[in-house]
């Protein structure tokens, strides 16, 4: 009798590498207490500013005569400020313009900042040379002080603030994103695509442009929180946000002629800013170490 | 250097007179009639064409004529010659402040990796770049001025005047500044530092029977201190930068103050003037640290290197 051996082939899961590298890119991530810390914190204020309206008590712009610079209480957790306005939900409120301001001008810059990078860097050349110059010689300015004249030029308000920043931010996305296709740009693959027949955009964009994604990211979060920093500065000069649109920059401002009477007036909008720059730059940290270990 | 320095011109010149309102009416006052904001536009050159206005401006400046204010009419040079000493002193004191920090603290940290030490160096590090100048400056007049007593929370005094009143009211705001500085050096110095303390030279330094500090300062810091002095000169802009937030708070009266206000009141000659005063600024020292770079360490070549 013939025997049939069967063979049995033990199913196992195979995983597909993109998720291997995915999962071990995540494993990383969380080993990094602080950087997960800090992402919680930027999940919570984010959530908090989403839904401001249902988690502020109070309106943030009504103002109370007869609670005028109240301290910290239950009734209101940071106090009230000069004008018995409640100050817990006037940086719920302006968690919304910091974070609107951080997000959108870094979006401004990536916008205008990586399409130039990258024809720079692939087309070299006299084009190159004067987008180069051009930004070398935005650099020069004290990154505020052209934020400043921006500002001054578009008109004060959250919407020019973010405009200038972004523009502000621009030089240094260009730079990278430039440096990075100059690395990649006479690589082997980068070779074949063109040898295939690809027109040049398609090589850029397919080809080149996803692996400047990862330094990319790492410079986008560390510029939210440069972008917040001076988004809060152009308020503290009042060049930002306008009031009675609760913004921290503006909150502090005033909260500094109060500072022997009513401190925390601006304690509250300082520590938040503080709180959400910091846990950004750590979150950037963390999302450095995830993407290039070798980096760190 | 040349065209970059001829670009910064042409931006601030661009910028300037895309400034809202008219320079003309500013100068005269809003009740002055249109004939006579009309003469003056003419007499001032404001109906040419902008290139005109930028070669008859740029022509100017390079015989020192930035203008003169529209405030008070004052020359702006003389107001830059007046606002520069201020700033001046505010960015040597905010530059000691940065180094008597970021010394001790980077040498600690490299020095005991991994240990409490280092930890500390590191937070403190973080949070130096993370806290905006301005939320400093406020917790720095609330505990050192309001709580204790012991520097007047704003005011200005030439230092050659009344030499420790002026480092008395200095003091906060170079902490302001020089906090930022710090930290990005405390950053520098530790990585720097423990790189070059895995050298080989180094391990013969210990070999040879040297002691720690012997090997730290006379070996080590040495090189360990090159980068450190570029990114230090790189933060030139955002000493300038953080000098327009902390003059304000603490009402000096310096650079970053006068750009803040000649803004806010439209002042155009003296924004053009300070604004590219900054930038020149930047750009020469950039180029002076370049040049130190390769002087300091004669590996570097300045031509011939990689693109």
């Amino acid at each position: 009798m013939e025997q049939i051996h069967e063979v049995k082939i033990q199913e196992t899961k195979v995983q597909s590498p993109r998720i291997a590298l995915y999962k071990s890119m995540l494993k990383r991530f969380l080993q990094n207490k602080l950087a997960v810390v800090a992402g919680m914190f930027i999940v919570l204020l984010l959530s908090s500013a989403l839904f401001a309206p249902v988690i502020a008590p109070y309106d943030p712009t009504t103002q109370d005569y007869a609670k005028i610079m109240n301290p910290p209480s239950s009734e209101h957790w940071f106090g009230t400020d000069e004008i018995g306005r409640d100050i817990f939900s006037r940086v719920i409120y302006g968690a919304r313009v910091s974070l609107q301001a951080g997000l959108i001008s870094v979006g401004i810059a990536l916008g205008v900042g990586v399409p130039i990078g990258l024809i720079s860097g692939f087309y070299r050349g006299f084009l190159d040379e004067v987008i180069m110059r051009i930004t070398d010689a935005l650099l020069s300015f004290p990154s505020l002080v052209l934020a400043l004249a921006l500002a001054a030029v578009l008109g004060a308000g959250l919407e020019n603030a973010m405009i200038a920043i972004g523009i502000v931010l621009t030089p240094n996305f260009i730079r990278l994103v430039r440096a990075e296709v100059l690395a990649h740009r006479e690589r082997e693959y980068v070779e074949a695509a063109k040898a295939s027949g690809l027109r040049d955009w398609r090589v850029m964009l397919v080809h080149i442009f996803p692996n400047t994604l990862a330094p990319m990211m790492v410079q986008a979060t560390l510029a939210i929180a440069a972008a917040i920093i001076s988004e809060a500065s152009l308020s503290y000069l009042g060049l930002g946000t306008q009031p009675p649109t609760p913004s921290w920059g503006a909150m502090l401002s005033a909260g500094q002629g109060y500072l022997s009477e009513a401190p925390w007036i601006a304690f509250a909008p300082g520590i938040f800013i503080f709180l959400t720059v910091i846990s950004i730059n750590l979150f950037g940290d963390g999302v450095r170490d995830m993407l290039d270990p070798k980096l760190k | 250097m040349i065209v970059i320095l001829f670009i910064v011109s042409v931006i601030i010149f661009s910028l300037v007179n895309v400034l809202p309102g008219d320079p003309a009416l500013l100068k005269l006052g809003q009740e002055a009639s249109p004939e006579a904001v009309e003469k003056l536009r003419e007499e001032m050159g404001l109906n040419d064409p902008l290139y005109m206005q930028y070669i008859h401006w740029v022509t100017n400046v390079l015989q020192g004529d930035l203008g003169n204010s529209y405030v008070d009419n004052t020359a702006v040079t003389k107001i830059l010659m007046q606002k520069i000493p201020v700033t001046l002193e505010l960015t040597i004191l905010s530059f000691l402040v940065a180094i008597l920090i970021a010394l001790p603290a980077g040498i600690i940290s490299a020095s005991r990796k991994g240990t409490l030490w280092d930890y500390s160096g590191t937070l403190f590090a973080l949070s130096g770049v993370s806290v905006p100048p301005f939320f400093l400056g406020i917790l720095l007049i609330f505990i050192f001025s309001i709580g204790l007593g012991w520097f007047p929370p704003s005011g200005y005094q030439p230092f050659f005047e009344n030499p420790l009143n002026s480092l008395m009211l200095m003091i906060l705001p170079a902490i302001t500044v020089g906090i930022r500085l710090s930290a990005e050096l405390t950053r520098m110095l530790r990585s720097s530092l423990l790189e070059v303390l895995q050298s080989d030279y180094i391990r013969t330094g210990y070999a040879k029977g040297l002691r720690e500090k012997g090997v730290i300062f006379r070996h080590a810091l040495r090189n360990a201190l090159i980068p450190v002095i570029t990114v230090s000169g790189l933060q030139v802009g955002s000493f300038l930068g953080g000098a327009v937030i902390t003059e304000t708070i603490f009402a000096v009266p310096g650079l970053g103050q006068l750009v803040v206000n000649s803004i806010l009141t439209r002042d155009f000659p003296v924004v053009q003037g300070a604004v590219m005063f900054m930038a020149f600024a930047v750009v020469f020292i950039n180029f002076t640290v370049d040049l130190l770079y390769s002087f300091l360490d004669p590996r570097i070549k300045l031509s011939g290197g990689a693109k």
